[in-house]
């Protein structure tokens, strides 16, 4: 019995043990509980565990119908900027310390729906903003597999838990490479779906542009098993594109062995990922797994995409203009923090004032404040409206890479993770960590980071697929025919 | 069509305003918010119902808690078409919604989700009764607030009314009178709420108006210094407050003095304008697109659609009235401003025997109806008096059961009591008297005691057959059928007359 319960479970082979024998529920669900318990705080991965919620989930699945449901029983993790319904949902903020949302997301009630256990809320960069997990009101996660090195961010909590095996999935959200780059640190699989696939309802806010939800896993047909129950149009999310729910999982399943390869698939490698700044690990480890590529049946093609060096300040305008606005909402008035006034009568603008102040961290502040610099009257037109233009080159040239290849290739980061405490007092380098990820969201595209080394301190490395705008399948299968080739992802894992 | 001169209320200005004015030219534009009554808010599914408890009407959406998104309301949407369409503005193919950005406790999101650079419908305008145009610069969608309660220590926040769908109509600044802005504003309002789309009620604030006005010399080419003028919840108060505030600018213009832009609001109390802040803050809303939503696009087809299920307008309304009902345009323009009068008038109409023409009908409702509407302040959609009852009461005229007198007493009767005419002419006893023997001998009597008067009407002072007429309605409390009245008073003198010449 105990053989058959491990960390490195698959979700769905998870929900076929509990489908095919209830008595393994109970195990099963105790099994990642004392995980749970034993790593969260050590990592400092959790903001939220309730045993007694866990089991209350349990109980009320066991009296259901479940044996169709995709996810049954299956222990998830979800990222603390995804709303759960009378569950506190805080961002890793202060300002949100108390709050616990009226509602929950599309993606919490498509997961309760097909049979998933919210096992609790996981910490991450303060309102998503960050690329270490250090900018956490609740201090920083720390990666599994050194705890001196940052988990990478903003879903560093999402990366480190399954990463830890405390669970097989969880949900992160991805604004500019905050999926990818904490899977890429973490040695995970992270994917960023093509903007509109999955819902934004109930995903609190930072650039809504660029904001998308997405699976963050161990391996390819995780994270389309997750994908297919995340996604499908959402009437309640007007940027959710008018698309049914993928069975990716099923067709990636029933993949003949001939079909297990790269055969007639053309791969653009980037030649700007491998510009200056690039690890020389990083970078020789890639160029290897590129020539696996092709012993895969790929034909490889240099492509360039002469606008990325614009992306980092595009992004940081957009981004932050959009989410000057979006926190603009956490004023004290309604709920959430709001600052004491023990020095008697308090003016509004000095409640807006003292509770902003106190509420948010440094980075958030910064952004707020970048933000609304370029929306002011006056400096607009330089660089607002000059970012949304410089946004539509930018989706353009990679189009017209995409014209000749199927997807493209390169690193998800320039290194692998750092250490805690190395650059966050550095703002601009820690922003130029996001250089290879950051453009994919200003595009809508979608892409994932796979596992697929390790350097010489034993931290992993990670490979970025990019694909073109709602070709999310092409990227998942080419994963799917890396992992079966090389088996990566399943010899390396952190030793806690 | 050419519009009836006249018709509606003016301001005049007192006279001896007049010469300092014409020195002067007033620089009007008007913003009107006019909120669409859909049953729900423009990004959410709440009620858009007035007079709930204060945030009854709310969820996560527009109470702007973290996370939510807005859909557009696709009905307040075709409600802006319904007027863009009325008024002949360009529809956009595309327009763009976006975010108005201010703290303020009553705005849940700290921004407004409004059309700034890209609206949805551009141009057209309005034609007033002397044949001026009211040209329109823009009609915008955009989310209303909420409201601030204060209190004595402490404020309250109610977002009943935060998301509730409004129209942003604006006119180009080409209004030089107070009473152009009033008709403007009482011909928009009756055009949106023949067009169903709001109850344009100025005191629950569903029809808003803010002022924008500058004074400049009339052989100046630039505008002058312009304020605007808040918080006008009446017709009379608009005319008013702008009359006011033209004759300020100039005061301060002759003085030498600086206008200063700011805002101002209106005090019905006092009668003038007061500013509303005493600096002018620095406004930066920091508008851009909303990403949220995408664009609106307006297709071709929906605004067919739109179109082919459009309510007749005010003015084509006037027309028709004018010419199936034979009745001045001016009437009908009165008749039609009101989409409720005109429905009852064309039921009044239809129900009345043919006896009474639509002429009549026409005149009662302008006079006699009017005037108690307007006095007592009835509520067009629940008509005090039925188009039956009404219908009723001109019949019994029609039918010499009572004279057109005793029908002005009955009308007063129902507007009390609400009753059936026929049942209040049975209970006083009004029915019209048409017993000639009855009638003959009241007259006679009446002669006989005014022999004088007889005498001189048959010497040719023949006005005196006025007086004879009064002097029996006197005695007759007005029941006697004038018709008859007439014919044997007639009869009667012609017979002393002939016993005269016969003495002769």
């Amino acid at each position: 019995m105990e053989t058959s319960l491990s960390s490195s479970l698959k979700a769905w082979q998870i929900a076929e043990k509990c489908k095919r024998d209830h008595n393994q529920i109970d195990p099963m669900i105790n099994f990642f509980i004392d995980r749970n318990v034993r790593y969260k705080d050590v990592l400092n991965t959790h903001l939220y565990f309730d045993v007694q919620d866990i089991y209350q989930q349990v109980e009320k699945l066991k009296s259901q119908a479940y044996e169709h449901l995709p996810l049954a029983f299956v222990p998830v993790l979800i990222k603390d900027n995804i709303c759960t319904e009378n569950i506190p949902t805080t961002c890793a903020s202060k300002i949100l310390e108390d709050y616990r949302p009226p509602y929950s997301a599309t993606v919490i009630e498509r997961l309760k729906q097909a049979g998933a256990i919210i096992f609790g809320k996981l910490n991450c960069d303060e309102f998503a903003m960050g690329s270490s997990n250090e900018n956490s009101a609740y201090g920083p996660v720390l990666n599994p597999w050194d705890k001196e090195y940052v988990p990478g961010g903003s879903s560093g909590g999402s990366a480190a838990a399954v990463s830890a095996g405390l669970c097989p999935i969880a949900l992160g959200s991805d604004t500019g490479g905050s999926i990818r780059q904490p899977a890429s640190y973490c040695g995970i699989l992270g994917y960023k779906p093509s903007y509109g696939l999955v819902s934004r309802f109930g995903l609190i806010a930072f650039a809504s542009s660029l904001d998308q939800i997405g699976p963050m896993t161990t391996d390819a047909l995780d994270a389309a098993l997750l994908s297919d129950v995340i996604m499908g149009h959402d009437p309640k999310d007007s940027t959710s594109l008018k698309s049914g729910s993928p069975s990716w999982f099923q067709t990636l399943k029933e993949l003949k062995e001939s079909e297990i390869n790269l055969k007639g698939t053309t791969i653009g490698v980037v030649s700007e990922f491998f510009a200056a700044g690039i690890d020389s690990e990083v970078n020789a480890c890639l160029q290897e797994n590129i020539k696996k590529l092709s012993e895969l049946g790929a034909t490889i093609k240099n492509v360039s995409l002469k606008s990325l060096k614009n992306s980092i300040s595009t992004y940081y305008v957009i981004a932050t203009a959009e989410a000057s606005a979006n926190l603009a909402r956490y004023d004290g008035i309604r709920f959430g923090f709001r600052a004491d006034s023990h020095e008697g009568k308090k003016s509004l603008k000095e409640m807006y004032a003292n509770t902003r102040t106190q509420g948010f961290g440094d980075e958030v502040k910064r952004r707020i404040f970048l933000g609304t610099y370029v929306l002011s009257s006056g400096y607009k037109d330089a660089y607002y409206t000059k970012a949304t233009r410089m946004r539509q080159v930018i989706k353009d040239d990679f189009l017209a890479a995409f014209s000749a290849v199927d997807f493209l290739v390169g690193p998800t980061a320039p290194t692998t993770a750092f250490k805690l405490g190395e650059k966050n007092k550095d703002p601009v380098s820690m922003y130029l960590n996001d250089i290879y990820t950051i453009a994919v969201n200003l595009a809508g595209l979608p892409a994932l980071s796979l596992p697929c080394g390790i350097n010489s301190l034993g931290l992993p490395i990670g490979m970025q697929f990019i694909g073109k705008p709602g070709d999310d399948f092409q990227i998942l299968k080419g994963a799917y025919v890396y992992e079966q080739a090389t088996g990566w992802h399943e010899h390396h894992k952190p030793k806690l | 069509m050419s519009r009836p001169q006249g018709g509606m209320n003016t301001t005049n200005l007192s006279s001896n305003e007049q010469p300092r004015q014409s020195q002067f030219k007033a620089v009007i534009g008007l913003e009107v918010h006019c909120q669409l009554n859909t049953e729900t808010k423009l990004f959410c599914g709440c009620p858009t119902q007035f007079g709930e408890l204060p945030n009854h009407n709310t969820c996560p959406i527009c109470l702007g808690l973290p996370g939510v998104l807005p859909v557009l309301n696709t009905k307040a949407v075709d409600f802006g078409i319904r007027l863009a369409l009325a008024v002949g503005a360009r529809l956009q193919p595309t327009s763009v919604f976006a975010r108005k950005q201010y703290f303020y406790p009553d705005l849940p999101k700290g921004y407004q989700i409004t059309q700034y650079d890209l609206p949805y419908a551009v141009g057209g305008g309005i034609s007033l009764s002397d044949g001026k145009f009211i040209a329109l610069t823009r009609i915008h969608f955009e989310e209303d607030a909420g409201k601030n309660i204060h209190g004595d220590r402490v404020s309250y926040v109610d977002l009943n009314r935060a998301g509730i769908p409004l129209l942003e109509i604006v006119t180009e600044p080409c209004i030089h009178t107070p009473e152009h802005a009033g008709e403007y504003l009482k011909r928009l309002r009756s055009i949106v709420r023949h067009l169903e789309i709001s109850d344009g009620n100025l005191d629950e604030g569903s029809f808003r108006c803010d002022v924008n006005i500058s004074v400049q010399g009339i052989h100046d080419k630039e505008l002058g210094t312009r304020c605007e003028i808040k918080n006008l919840n009446s017709f009379k108060n608009i005319e008013r407050a702008i009359q006011y505030e033209i004759l300020r600018q100039i005061d301060l213009i002759e003085d030498g003095k600086k206008i200063v832009q700011e805002t101002l609001l209106y005090d019905p109390a006092l009668g003038r304008t007061q500013a509303m802040r005493s600096k002018e803050e620095a406004k930066d809303y920091r508008y851009f697109p909303d990403p949220d939503l995408k664009p609106l696009i307006i297709s071709p087809e929906r605004i067919e659609r739109v179109k082919t299920n459009l309510a007749e307008l005010p003015e084509a309304m006037a027309n028709r009235f004018s010419e199936s009902y034979q009745i001045t345009l001016l009437d009908a323009d009165q008749l039609t401003h009101e989409k409720e009068l005109a429905l009852f008038f064309e039921e009044v109409v239809a129900k009345v025997k043919k006896e009474i023409s639509p002429k009549i009908v026409a005149n009662w409702i302008l006079s006699e109806y009017l005037r108690e509407h307007n006095e007592k302040k009835w509520d067009f959609k629940k008509p005090v008096i039925t188009a039956q009852n009404m219908a009723d009461l001109l019949n019994l005229m029609a039918e010499g059961v009572i004279s057109g007198k005793i029908a002005k007493m009955v009308f007063n009767e129902m507007v009390d009591t609400q009753a059936d005419p026929s049942v209040i002419v049975k209970k006083k006893g009004l029915v019209q008297i048409t017993d000639t023997s009855i009638i003959r001998e009241a007259i006679a009597t009446i002669l006989a005691n005014n022999s004088g008067q007889v005498g001189e009407y048959l010497s040719g002072k023949e006005k005196l057959f006025g007086f004879f007429v009064g002097e029996i309605m006197k005695v007759s409390k007005g029941k006697y059928n004038p018709a008859l009245v007439n014919q044997i008073l007639k009869e009667l003198l012609n017979d002393q007359e002939k016993t005269l010449q016969a003495q002769k």
